[in-house]
């Protein structure tokens, strides 16, 4: 049931929770409900209904009914996505901490600010 | 190079950056409290910001637009959360029409700020976060347009990844 590959490996790392890690595996095939996967970890139902919940809301995995069952399904291209936007914002905020470190080199290069640093732009 | 450390949170759609500066708090504060000395890091080098109003207070809002190259503005705002100088900074961070009035259409993101002595200088821990999926979505969608790509990062991926030295 457990799918394992280097590929959903590496798409999944970036998940802060193993648990989350490990539901977001077994539910690639969309093949598991909430409780079938409660189960599978020595935690209460509603833990594991919580860390489906927090999944849900980020997109990562998709819920269907079918019959009086949940079924979770994965989204593989939901967590790529994610990644890709976190990239996005990386790449901005280096550029800003970058950025930053040169306005402060530039002013401790000059002994002290003053506030004719307002005009230097 | 003062970025440390970088974890991306994919359930929670959050980033955290921690980076290391050879200066003292204080001083690190004033490039988020003095509206000029935002205005230097915060657009990238193409797209310099201009900050038109700065109220660092809860409640409060910073409104700035960045210039492209062809001389398109790009209108964003903040609403401050909470601050506590010169220690801490959450705000939300989006963009708005020409008119400056909020645009819904295009994604907000959470910024907190926390700054600590550190070595001899200064911690600076950021983590920024999508609200939602949906406005992730819109950071994607509008990675896609091409004006937008630059300002919101694409350029600054460019810049870190071709020279040490900007500008």
């Amino acid at each position: 049931m457990v799918v394992e590959s280097d590929d959903t490996d590496r798409l999944f790392h970036a998940l802060a929770d193993g648990t989350r890690r490990d539901i977001l595996r077994r539910s690639v095939r969309g093949e598991l409900s909430v409780s079938q996967l409660a189960a599978a970890y020595p935690m209460s139902f509603a833990a594991v209904q919580k860390h489906v919940t927090v999944l849900e809301r980020a997109g990562l995995v998709t819920k269907e009914r079918r019959g009086k069952e949940q079924l979770v399904r994965t989204d593989p291209d939901a967590v790529r996505r994610a990644r890709t936007a976190l990239e996005q914002l990386e790449a901005t905020w280096r550029g800003r901490v970058d950025r930053m470190s040169q306005v402060l080199s530039r002013t401790s290069a000059t002994v002290e600010d003053t506030p004719n640093e307002r005009t230097d732009r | 190079m003062s970025v440390s450390s970088v974890d991306k949170d994919v359930d929670n759609l959050a980033l955290t950056l921690v980076s290391d500066f050879d200066a003292p708090i204080e001083r690190v504060w004033r490039l988020w409290a003095d509206p000029r000395q935002l205005e230097r890091w915060w657009g990238p080098p193409n797209y310099p910001a201009t900050v038109e109003f700065h109220d660092l207070t809860p409640g409060g809002e910073v409104t700035y637009f960045m210039t492209s190259p062809e001389g398109d503005k790009y209108r964003g705002w903040w609403r401050i959360t909470s601050v506590d100088p010169p220690l801490s900074l959450e705000f939300t961070d989006g963009f708005a029409n020409s008119d400056g009035t909020v645009n819904t259409e295009l994604s907000t993101t959470t910024v907190r700020v926390r700054l600590s002595t550190h070595n001899g200088g200064t911690r600076m821990e950021l983590r920024t976060s999508y609200e939602s999926r949906e406005t992730m979505e819109q950071m994607l969608r509008m990675g896609q347009s091409e004006g937008l790509q630059a300002a919101v990062g694409q350029m600054d991926a460019l810049l870190v990844a071709s020279s040490p030295g900007t500008r």
